[in-house]
């Protein structure tokens, strides 16, 4: 078992003893539910416009190569400059030399996922540079020092009294615990960054091929203060987040939102075509596109898998999910949590450490049922459950599987071993929940069904006694 | 080195896809006809998505009950004296002493009518000082009725930061600006941006807001607390 299987199970297993913790959870994701069902009902035909999202994404990865050149160009003659980077590694490089050259000091960021992929904040910050996240979700888990919870919702796990406390501690005031009152601190603190950064951060929702522009979804206004006052403007953006058209977000958009929050659109969708241009009065006068592949292409090469890049990472899965609902967005360890981080997270950082992850999922297709790209998301975890099991199946596993096998062939072993079976269930009573009982590891918190008075083969024979043949 | 690694990455990309996609992850194949662009494409948006209204009195009505789910202040005034009036009487009741306005057809007569001191972006300004106001006053290039969205560009609504940083955003547009659906305001871009798009352009939905905390929404959590739109009907 690697490190993060027992992680997940330990984190899992605390997660299950907070009822407090999730209760708020379960609370918060149904508010999401209602909002968006309510959204949903107003769309002329929901499915029709879910087709059209997944088309016009299937049709972006499908022709990821021109779609790229062509978006690089266009930003290239845009003035930005194009960093090209096949892992995480490079990607640091990139915004650090862009740091160094304009010796860079203070950074604001507006929330992405990506920098979090590429651990750049550790890095910025072990370097020395006064980095600083400017979205309110984000700005308090940086603040506690701890990943975001969702990818999504980066603070939805905090209760207002913790957030209070945190304030208190770390920015020196919060008199109430009252959400405006503590969303006005954070306010307070951020706004004379925006005014003093050198450099601005950000990440990207779209990339458009056709005009090379980048676009960002977001409600604060904290990425269009990111990108509006310092002078320098980076965004760090995933190879696959690339799509066709610049039209194509007149459906890509409202889709997002909805997925996303339940909303009919984000409060600002932006679209940005390089620095200041001739004649315009403010505006960064640099810009700079840093596109990353991070193990995107290995998983581009699966022709059964490669729609998981058609993901728009609007979180609606995590928020459906009855195993994210139970275990909480820290158990995973990831930096996308949720069924489609189980989907990805194997393929982008190693089968071997994180396979375990195609488990967190009862199959139930809630998931796939939600996605406004139309990923097949529970099937592809049973296809990451078969490639682990192809690669690494261990010894003990297959031999299980194979008994397993033999026991099923045989109706006469079948059938003692469903008596023997009955019986260890009633013998087993006293020790039950105890260490003595051999399956500890699984009772220990549930327990066989009671075994029905009857078995099948009683039962099937008992039938045939009593019926005559049918011709 | 960049130029190595956009070879790896293309060189990576091209490989991979010579396996074919399997089918049973792709989509309708008449869904694929139809994301090919076109006018059968735009319809098919527009009716798939909530609608923008067939008229302009349709669509000012989805406007005025978009912006009132979205907590903007939406007035449809008269002419554009009564515009001006609106924003006297809106300056004496918030107490401004500060605006941040551009240079523009509306705009300008109504910043002059105000006599507030005045920052104006255009040609550039000291940010601090644009942080100082109470108020943005900018024009747009239209309003979208199906999401009650302002579409601003540096062009229309001078730069990037005076829609963004004041804590009171007001918006006057003309009756000819209100148009449908996002379909239509990227048409609208394309024919009028086309051959040289400015930097920045942006779908403003209401002030700025946030749920991060315990999922309250709480308005201005960044941007402004305040939105008002003066739409001139005459």
């Amino acid at each position: 078992m690697s490190v993060n299987t027992v992680q997940f199970q330990t984190d899992a297993d605390r997660m299950q003893q907070d009822g407090d913790r999730r209760e708020f959870l379960r609370t918060a994701l149904n508010g999401y539910i209602l909002t968006r069902s309510g959204q949903q009902s107003k769309y002329g035909d929901y499915e029709a416009a879910r087709t059209t999202a997944a088309a016009i994404k299937w049709q972006a990865i499908e022709n990821l190569g021109e779609h790229l050149e062509r978006f690089a160009d266009n930003l290239e003659a845009r003035g930005v400059h194009v960093h090209w980077c096949s892992d995480a590694a490079e990607a640091r490089a990139a915004i650090v030399g862009v740091l160094k050259k304009h010796d860079a000091k203070a950074i604001v960021k507006s929330k992405c996922m990506t920098t979090e992929e590429i651990h750049l904040n550790e890095l910025l910050e072990k370097q020395g540079y006064d980095v600083v996240e400017s979205d309110l979700g984000e700005y308090i888990v940086q603040l506690r020092r701890e990943a975001p919870y969702h990818f999504v919702f980066p603070a939805m796990h905090l209760k207002r009294g913790e957030i209070r406390e945190l304030f208190e501690r770390e920015l020196g005031d919060a008199p109430t615990d009252d959400p405006e009152a503590l969303t006005m601190i954070a306010r307070q603190a951020l706004r004379q960054k925006y005014l003093a950064a050198d450099v601005g951060i950000s990440g990207a929702n779209f990339g458009v091929a056709e005009t090379g522009m980048i676009s960002i979804t977001e409600n604060e206004g904290n990425a269009r203060l990111t990108t509006a006052m310092p002078k320098v403007h980076i965004a760090l953006m995933g190879i696959e987040k690339v799509i066709p058209r610049f039209a194509d977000l007149a459906v890509m958009l409202p889709m997002l939102a909805l997925a996303g929050t339940g909303q009919r659109l984000t409060g600002y969708n932006s679209q940005f075509a390089g620095p200041r241009q001739e004649g315009e009065c403010d505006g960064p006068e640099e810009m700079h596109v840093v596109l990353l592949d991070n193990h995107r292409t290995e998983l581009l090469a699966h022709p059964e898998e490669r729609d998981a890049l058609r993901c728009i990472r609007c979180g609606a899965c995590l928020n459906v999910c009855p195993v994210f609902k139970n275990v909480g967005g820290h158990t995973y360890g990831t930096t996308y949590q949720g069924p489609i981080g189980s989907v990805i997270t194997p393929h982008l950082r190693g089968m071997k450490d994180w396979k375990h992850l195609s488990n967190a999922s009862s199959l139930c297709g809630a998931c796939t049922e939600t996605c406004p790209v139309r990923i097949d998301l529970h099937h592809h975890l049973l296809r990451n459950r078969h490639s682990a099991a192809e690669s690494s199946g261990g010894w003990a596993e297959r031999m299980q599987m194979r008994g397993f096998a033999l026991v099923m062939r045989q109706p006469w072993l079948y059938g003692i071993a469903s008596s023997l079976g009955r019986w260890a269930h009633t013998l087993s009573r006293p020790i039950h929940g105890t260490r003595l009982d051999p399956v500890y590891a699984w009772r220990k918190t549930r327990d066989f069904p009671a075994p029905a008075p009857k078995t099948f083969q009683q039962l099937w024979r008992e039938r045939k006694k009593d019926q005559p043949p049918r011709h | 080195m960049p130029q190595d690694s956009k070879a790896a990455i293309l060189g990576r990309v091209r490989a991979a896809l010579r396996t074919p996609t399997s089918p049973q992850v792709m989509p309708p194949k008449a869904a694929l006809e139809l994301a090919e662009s076109g006018p059968a494409r735009a319809e098919a948006i527009r009716r798939s998505l909530p609608t923008g209204g067939e008229n302009y009195e349709e669509s000012k009505a989805l406007f005025a009950e978009q912006s009132a789910a979205l907590k903007t202040r939406f007035v449809p005034v008269p002419s554009l004296q009564a515009a001006g009036d609106e924003l006297a009487r809106m300056a004496a009741e918030h107490g401004w002493s500060r605006l941040g306005a551009h240079a523009g057809e509306l705009v300008t007569p109504l910043a002059e009518k105000l006599g507030l001191e005045t920052v104006m972006t255009d040609g550039g300004y000291d940010p601090n000082e644009l942080e100082r106001c109470e108020v943005g006053l900018t024009e747009c290039d239209a309003l979208v009725a199906q999401t009650g969205s302002v579409l601003v560009t540096t062009r229309s609504a001078g730069g990037r930061a005076l829609s963004v940083l004041p804590p009171h955003h007001v918006v006057v547009a003309r009756k000819s600006q209100l148009i449908g659906a996002l379909v239509d305001a990227y048409e609208l871009l394309e024919s009028r941006y086309g051959d040289a798009y400015p930097s920045f352009m942006t779908f403003i939905t209401g002030p700025s807001r946030t749920g991060d905390i315990e999922r309250i929404l709480v308005l201005g959590a960044h941007g402004p607390k305040e939105l008002t739109v003066l739409l001139i009907e005459g």
